[in-house]
Protein backbone atom coordinates (compact mmCIF):
# COMPACT_ATOMS: atom_id res chain seq x y z
CA UNK A 1 0.00 0.00 0.00
CA UNK A 2 1.66 3.24 -0.52
CA UNK A 3 2.33 6.37 2.01
CA UNK A 4 -0.34 8.27 3.27
CA UNK A 5 -0.35 10.61 6.22
CA UNK A 6 -2.94 11.86 8.48
CA UNK A 7 -4.12 15.11 9.22
CA UNK A 8 -6.08 16.09 11.95
CA UNK A 9 -8.45 18.81 11.11
CA UNK A 10 -10.44 21.14 13.46
CA UNK A 11 -14.37 20.75 12.65
CA UNK A 12 -16.23 23.65 13.60
CA UNK A 13 -20.21 23.86 12.39
CA UNK A 14 -22.28 26.69 13.77
CA UNK A 15 -25.65 25.06 13.53
CA UNK A 16 -25.16 21.96 14.80
CA UNK A 17 -21.86 22.07 16.80
CA UNK A 18 -21.37 23.97 20.53
CA UNK A 19 -17.78 23.83 20.05
CA UNK A 20 -15.09 22.92 17.59
CA UNK A 21 -13.67 19.09 17.49
CA UNK A 22 -10.85 17.53 15.91
CA UNK A 23 -11.35 15.23 12.94
CA UNK A 24 -8.88 12.76 11.49
CA UNK A 25 -8.80 12.24 7.74
CA UNK A 26 -6.18 9.54 5.92
CA UNK A 27 -4.74 11.22 2.56
CA UNK A 28 -2.69 9.96 0.01
CA UNK A 29 1.23 11.40 0.54
CA UNK A 30 3.20 12.41 -2.37
CA UNK A 31 6.40 14.24 -2.39
CA UNK A 32 5.24 17.24 -4.15
CA UNK A 33 2.23 18.38 -2.62
CA UNK A 34 1.61 21.26 0.07
CA UNK A 35 -0.63 20.86 2.95
CA UNK A 36 -3.37 22.38 0.75
CA UNK A 37 -3.15 19.84 -1.78
CA UNK A 38 -3.88 17.42 1.23
CA UNK A 39 -7.28 19.88 1.94
CA UNK A 40 -8.14 19.92 -1.88
CA UNK A 41 -8.20 15.93 -1.77
CA UNK A 42 -10.19 15.95 1.51
CA UNK A 43 -12.63 18.47 -0.18
CA UNK A 44 -12.89 16.55 -3.70
CA UNK A 45 -12.57 13.02 -2.51
CA UNK A 46 -13.39 12.44 1.14
CA UNK A 47 -15.70 15.10 2.96
CA UNK A 48 -17.05 17.89 0.71
CA UNK A 49 -18.32 19.83 3.98
CA UNK A 50 -14.67 20.40 5.26
CA UNK A 51 -14.52 24.87 4.62
CA UNK A 52 -11.72 26.94 3.98
CA UNK A 53 -10.49 29.48 2.42
CA UNK A 54 -8.10 29.81 -0.62
CA UNK A 55 -7.01 31.33 -4.18
CA UNK A 56 -4.00 31.52 -5.87
CA UNK A 57 -1.93 28.30 -4.66
CA UNK A 58 1.30 30.49 -4.75
CA UNK A 59 1.96 32.35 -1.71
CA UNK A 60 0.47 35.37 -3.33
CA UNK A 61 -3.35 36.06 -2.38
CA UNK A 62 -2.71 35.23 1.27
CA UNK A 63 -5.98 33.79 1.49
CA UNK A 64 -5.19 30.25 3.05
CA UNK A 65 -3.63 30.88 6.07
CA UNK A 66 -4.06 28.35 9.56
CA UNK A 67 -2.21 26.98 12.34
CA UNK A 68 -0.07 23.63 11.06
CA UNK A 69 1.23 22.30 14.08
CA UNK A 70 0.68 25.05 16.20
CA UNK A 71 2.68 27.29 13.95
CA UNK A 72 0.68 29.75 11.29
CA UNK A 73 1.70 29.24 7.91
CA UNK A 74 0.66 29.44 4.34
CA UNK A 75 -1.14 26.28 3.45
CA UNK A 76 0.00 26.78 0.31
CA UNK A 77 3.82 27.35 1.25
CA UNK A 78 3.91 24.08 3.98
CA UNK A 79 5.24 21.05 1.99
CA UNK A 80 3.29 18.10 3.93
CA UNK A 81 6.94 16.10 3.28
CA UNK A 82 8.21 18.68 6.31
CA UNK A 83 5.39 16.95 8.32
CA UNK A 84 5.98 13.23 7.08
CA UNK A 85 6.77 11.81 10.87
CA UNK A 86 3.58 11.83 12.35
CA UNK A 87 -0.13 13.58 12.16
CA UNK A 88 -0.64 16.99 10.72
CA UNK A 89 -2.77 18.95 12.87
CA UNK A 90 -5.15 21.94 11.61
CA UNK A 91 -6.23 24.66 13.18
CA UNK A 92 -8.02 27.94 12.08
CA UNK A 93 -5.34 31.06 12.85
CA UNK A 94 -5.23 31.85 16.26
CA UNK A 95 -6.88 35.13 17.31
CA UNK A 96 -9.75 35.15 15.74
CA UNK A 97 -13.30 33.89 15.69
CA UNK A 98 -13.89 30.59 13.93
CA UNK A 99 -16.71 31.04 11.17
CA UNK A 100 -17.23 27.71 10.18
CA UNK A 101 -13.97 25.07 10.22
CA UNK A 102 -10.77 26.46 8.90
CA UNK A 103 -12.53 29.96 7.85
CA UNK A 104 -12.10 32.82 10.55
CA UNK A 105 -14.00 36.23 10.78
CA UNK A 106 -11.59 38.64 10.17
CA UNK A 107 -13.86 42.14 10.05
CA UNK A 108 -11.56 43.29 12.89
CA UNK A 109 -9.01 43.64 11.11
CA UNK A 110 -10.71 44.62 7.92
CA UNK A 111 -11.75 47.87 10.45
CA UNK A 112 -8.11 48.18 11.95
CA UNK A 113 -6.78 48.10 7.94
CA UNK A 114 -8.71 51.15 6.83
CA UNK A 115 -8.45 52.98 10.18
CA UNK A 116 -4.44 53.46 9.03
CA UNK A 117 -5.56 54.96 6.08
CA UNK A 118 -3.42 52.38 4.26
CA UNK A 119 -3.35 54.67 0.59
CA UNK A 120 -1.63 57.71 -0.40
CA UNK A 121 -2.33 60.98 0.89
CA UNK A 122 -0.40 63.94 -0.83
CA UNK A 123 0.07 66.53 0.08
CA UNK A 124 -1.17 68.62 -2.71
CA UNK A 125 -2.81 67.05 -5.64
CA UNK A 126 -1.09 68.35 -9.08
CA UNK A 127 -3.04 68.73 -12.08
CA UNK A 128 -1.95 66.24 -14.71
CA UNK A 129 0.03 69.13 -16.94
CA UNK A 130 2.74 68.93 -14.19
CA UNK A 131 3.72 65.03 -14.98
CA UNK A 132 3.97 62.60 -12.55
CA UNK A 133 5.08 62.50 -8.65
CA UNK A 134 9.01 61.13 -9.02
CA UNK A 135 10.65 59.01 -6.92
CA UNK A 136 14.14 57.67 -7.42
CA UNK A 137 15.05 53.80 -7.10
CA UNK A 138 16.80 54.73 -3.32
CA UNK A 139 13.29 56.76 -2.12
CA UNK A 140 11.67 53.44 -3.14
CA UNK A 141 13.80 51.09 -1.48
CA UNK A 142 12.95 52.96 1.69
CA UNK A 143 9.76 51.63 1.95
CA UNK A 144 9.34 48.47 -0.24
CA UNK A 145 9.47 45.42 1.59
CA UNK A 146 6.82 46.74 3.71
CA UNK A 147 4.91 46.62 0.24
CA UNK A 148 5.25 42.66 0.17
CA UNK A 149 2.28 42.18 2.89
CA UNK A 150 -0.52 40.19 1.49
CA UNK A 151 -2.82 40.66 4.48
CA UNK A 152 -2.32 36.96 5.17
CA UNK A 153 -3.07 37.74 8.79
CA UNK A 154 -0.15 34.73 10.03
CA UNK A 155 1.33 37.89 11.90
CA UNK A 156 -1.87 38.39 13.71
CA UNK A 157 -1.81 34.39 14.75
CA UNK A 158 1.56 34.79 16.02
CA UNK A 159 1.47 37.64 18.16
CA UNK A 160 0.38 37.08 21.85
CA UNK A 161 -0.23 41.05 22.12
CA UNK A 162 -3.26 40.59 19.28
CA UNK A 163 -3.95 37.56 22.13
CA UNK A 164 -4.67 39.56 24.88
CA UNK A 165 -6.09 42.93 23.33
CA UNK A 166 -8.60 42.67 21.07
CA UNK A 167 -7.92 46.97 19.98
CA UNK A 168 -4.12 46.05 19.00
CA UNK A 169 -4.04 47.08 15.36
CA UNK A 170 -1.45 44.40 14.70
CA UNK A 171 1.43 43.80 13.00
CA UNK A 172 0.43 43.98 9.07
CA UNK A 173 -1.60 47.05 9.58
CA UNK A 174 0.77 48.97 11.26
CA UNK A 175 3.32 48.04 9.02
CA UNK A 176 1.44 49.47 5.90
CA UNK A 177 0.62 52.40 8.14
CA UNK A 178 5.00 52.44 8.54
CA UNK A 179 4.74 52.03 4.27
CA UNK A 180 3.26 54.80 3.50
CA UNK A 181 4.96 56.98 5.82
CA UNK A 182 8.15 55.86 4.31
CA UNK A 183 7.15 57.04 0.87
CA UNK A 184 8.22 60.26 0.22
CA UNK A 185 5.19 60.80 -1.91
CA UNK A 186 2.85 60.72 0.82
CA UNK A 187 1.96 63.62 3.36
CA UNK A 188 -0.34 61.84 5.65
CA UNK A 189 1.83 60.45 8.40
CA UNK A 190 -0.12 63.33 11.16
CA UNK A 191 -3.37 61.88 9.63
CA UNK A 192 -2.54 57.94 10.32
CA UNK A 193 -0.80 59.54 14.09
CA UNK A 194 -4.34 59.36 16.07
CA UNK A 195 -3.95 55.57 15.02
CA UNK A 196 -0.82 54.77 14.87
CA UNK A 197 0.79 56.31 17.56
CA UNK A 198 -2.12 55.61 20.14
CA UNK A 199 -1.88 52.84 23.01
CA UNK A 200 -3.62 50.69 20.73
CA UNK A 201 -1.05 51.15 17.92
CA UNK A 202 2.51 50.93 18.10
CA UNK A 203 2.49 51.43 21.88
CA UNK A 204 0.35 48.00 22.59
CA UNK A 205 3.43 46.12 20.93
CA UNK A 206 6.39 44.95 23.42
CA UNK A 207 8.63 43.40 20.54
CA UNK A 208 8.07 39.81 20.72
CA UNK A 209 9.27 39.50 17.51
CA UNK A 210 6.79 36.62 16.60
CA UNK A 211 5.01 38.37 13.46
CA UNK A 212 8.34 38.75 11.64
CA UNK A 213 9.54 34.98 11.82
CA UNK A 214 6.46 34.00 10.56
CA UNK A 215 5.54 36.93 7.61
CA UNK A 216 5.87 34.79 4.72
CA UNK A 217 6.77 37.61 2.88
CA UNK A 218 9.77 39.04 4.80
CA UNK A 219 7.98 42.11 5.42
CA UNK A 220 9.24 42.25 9.40
CA UNK A 221 6.79 43.98 10.72
CA UNK A 222 8.25 44.07 14.22
CA UNK A 223 10.77 46.35 12.56
CA UNK A 224 8.05 48.45 11.48
CA UNK A 225 6.45 49.23 14.83
CA UNK A 226 9.57 49.90 16.82
CA UNK A 227 10.72 52.50 14.26
CA UNK A 228 7.57 54.03 14.35
CA UNK A 229 7.68 54.38 17.82
CA UNK A 230 11.05 55.72 17.73
CA UNK A 231 9.37 58.61 14.64
CA UNK A 232 6.46 59.03 17.13
CA UNK A 233 8.60 59.31 20.08
CA UNK A 234 10.75 62.05 18.28
CA UNK A 235 7.45 63.91 17.14
CA UNK A 236 6.12 63.77 20.88
CA UNK A 237 9.45 65.55 21.96
CA UNK A 238 9.14 68.09 18.69
CA UNK A 239 5.83 68.92 19.90
CA UNK A 240 7.19 69.85 23.49
CA UNK A 241 9.37 72.31 21.88
CA UNK A 242 8.01 76.02 21.41
CA UNK A 243 7.07 76.82 17.75
CA UNK A 244 9.50 76.81 14.95
CA UNK A 245 10.77 73.29 16.95
CA UNK A 246 8.71 71.52 14.39
CA UNK A 247 11.57 72.44 11.71
CA UNK B 1 -28.09 30.10 7.38
CA UNK B 2 -27.24 32.14 10.76
CA UNK B 3 -23.65 33.17 12.09
CA UNK B 4 -22.22 31.76 15.42
CA UNK B 5 -18.78 32.84 15.18
CA UNK B 6 -16.63 30.73 18.10
CA UNK B 7 -14.29 32.33 19.88
CA UNK B 8 -11.18 30.40 21.45
CA UNK B 9 -9.84 31.03 25.07
CA UNK B 10 -6.36 32.50 25.47
CA UNK B 11 -5.46 30.14 27.91
CA UNK B 12 -3.19 31.43 31.10
CA UNK B 13 -0.28 29.33 30.29
CA UNK B 14 -0.13 31.17 26.35
CA UNK B 15 3.98 31.62 26.71
CA UNK B 16 4.64 28.16 27.41
CA UNK B 17 3.62 27.06 24.09
CA UNK B 18 5.93 28.25 22.17
CA UNK B 19 9.63 28.51 22.73
CA UNK B 20 9.60 31.90 21.35
CA UNK B 21 7.36 33.06 23.70
CA UNK B 22 9.57 31.73 26.35
CA UNK B 23 12.34 34.09 25.61
CA UNK B 24 10.42 36.78 25.55
CA UNK B 25 8.60 36.04 28.61
CA UNK B 26 12.62 36.13 30.08
CA UNK B 27 13.07 39.07 28.55
CA UNK B 28 10.12 40.45 30.34
CA UNK B 29 11.38 39.11 33.18
CA UNK B 30 14.63 41.01 33.73
CA UNK B 31 13.10 43.90 33.89
CA UNK B 32 11.75 42.88 37.74
CA UNK B 33 15.63 42.30 38.40
CA UNK B 34 16.63 45.52 37.03
CA UNK B 35 13.84 47.11 38.92
CA UNK B 36 14.55 45.36 42.27
CA UNK B 37 18.72 46.58 41.51
CA UNK B 38 17.47 50.14 41.16
CA UNK B 39 15.89 50.17 44.18
CA UNK B 40 18.72 48.56 46.13
CA UNK B 41 20.79 51.35 44.21
CA UNK B 42 18.09 54.37 45.75
CA UNK B 43 18.44 52.86 48.88
CA UNK B 44 22.35 53.34 48.94
CA UNK B 45 22.11 57.06 48.02
CA UNK B 46 19.46 57.06 51.09
CA UNK B 47 22.17 55.84 53.19
CA UNK B 48 24.92 57.95 52.06
CA UNK B 49 22.58 60.86 53.01
CA UNK B 50 22.30 59.53 56.43
CA UNK B 51 26.11 59.75 56.84
CA UNK B 52 29.08 57.92 57.21
CA UNK B 53 28.01 55.41 59.86
CA UNK B 54 24.66 54.35 57.54
CA UNK B 55 26.56 54.14 54.60
CA UNK B 56 29.65 51.89 56.20
CA UNK B 57 26.41 49.48 57.44
CA UNK B 58 25.28 49.43 53.55
CA UNK B 59 28.53 48.42 52.19
CA UNK B 60 28.74 45.67 54.38
CA UNK B 61 25.89 44.59 53.50
CA UNK B 62 26.38 44.55 49.98
CA UNK B 63 29.18 42.25 50.54
CA UNK B 64 27.18 39.84 52.38
CA UNK B 65 27.16 36.73 50.65
CA UNK B 66 23.38 36.67 50.25
CA UNK B 67 23.69 39.94 48.23
CA UNK B 68 26.73 39.39 46.32
CA UNK B 69 24.43 36.45 44.90
CA UNK B 70 21.29 38.89 44.40
CA UNK B 71 24.26 40.92 42.47
CA UNK B 72 25.06 38.34 40.32
CA UNK B 73 21.25 37.15 39.55
CA UNK B 74 20.87 40.87 38.72
CA UNK B 75 24.01 41.01 36.38
CA UNK B 76 22.97 37.74 34.80
CA UNK B 77 19.42 38.97 33.87
CA UNK B 78 20.50 42.70 32.87
CA UNK B 79 23.30 40.96 30.44
CA UNK B 80 20.70 38.62 28.86
CA UNK B 81 18.47 41.66 28.33
CA UNK B 82 21.03 44.10 27.08
CA UNK B 83 22.26 40.82 24.71
CA UNK B 84 18.49 40.22 23.00
CA UNK B 85 18.04 44.07 22.59
CA UNK B 86 21.36 44.46 21.08
CA UNK B 87 20.58 41.48 19.07
CA UNK B 88 17.38 43.16 17.54
CA UNK B 89 18.87 47.01 17.00
CA UNK B 90 18.85 46.52 13.12
CA UNK B 91 15.34 45.87 12.73
CA UNK B 92 14.50 48.81 15.68
CA UNK B 93 17.32 51.48 14.23
CA UNK B 94 18.40 50.45 10.86
CA UNK B 95 20.98 52.77 9.31
CA UNK B 96 21.37 54.27 6.10
CA UNK B 97 25.01 55.78 4.89
CA UNK B 98 25.30 57.35 1.97
CA UNK B 99 22.22 55.87 0.64
CA UNK B 100 23.03 52.29 1.72
CA UNK B 101 22.05 50.23 4.34
CA UNK B 102 24.62 49.80 6.78
CA UNK B 103 25.01 46.17 8.03
CA UNK B 104 22.84 44.78 10.73
CA UNK B 105 26.62 43.34 12.46
CA UNK B 106 28.45 46.97 12.05
CA UNK B 107 24.70 48.10 14.03
CA UNK B 108 25.36 45.57 16.86
CA UNK B 109 28.97 45.96 17.20
CA UNK B 110 28.40 49.84 17.93
CA UNK B 111 26.31 48.60 20.43
CA UNK B 112 28.49 46.73 22.15
CA UNK B 113 31.58 48.66 21.29
CA UNK B 114 29.26 51.87 23.38
CA UNK B 115 28.88 48.91 26.25
CA UNK B 116 32.59 48.42 26.96
CA UNK B 117 33.19 52.60 26.24
CA UNK B 118 30.47 53.40 29.08
CA UNK B 119 32.13 50.29 31.45
CA UNK B 120 35.26 51.67 31.08
CA UNK B 121 34.26 55.05 32.15
CA UNK B 122 32.58 53.90 35.26
CA UNK B 123 35.11 51.47 35.89
CA UNK B 124 37.62 54.11 35.83
CA UNK B 125 35.71 57.31 37.18
CA UNK B 126 35.31 54.54 40.19
CA UNK B 127 39.16 54.50 40.33
CA UNK B 128 39.46 50.64 39.78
Amino acid sequence: MSETVTLEVLRYHPETDSKPHFQSYTVPYHEDWVVLDALNHIKDHLDGTLTYRWSCHMAVCGSCGMMINGEPKLSCHAFLRDYRNGVVRIEPLDHFPIERDLVIVMDSFMEKLSSVKPYMIVEREKPLSEGEYLQTPALLNVYKQYTQCINCLLCYAACPQCALNQDFIGPAALALAHRYNLDSRDGGKDQRADVVASDEGIWECTFVGACSEVCPKHVDPAAAIQQTKISASVDWFKNLLPRGGSA
Amino acid sequence: MSRRPYVREVRRAWWLGQPRYVVYMIRELTSLFIGLYSAWLVIGLVRLAQGRTAWEGFLAATSSPPAVLFQFVCLAFAAYHSITWFAVTPKAMPLTLQGKPVSGNVIVAGHYAAWALVSLVVLIAAGV
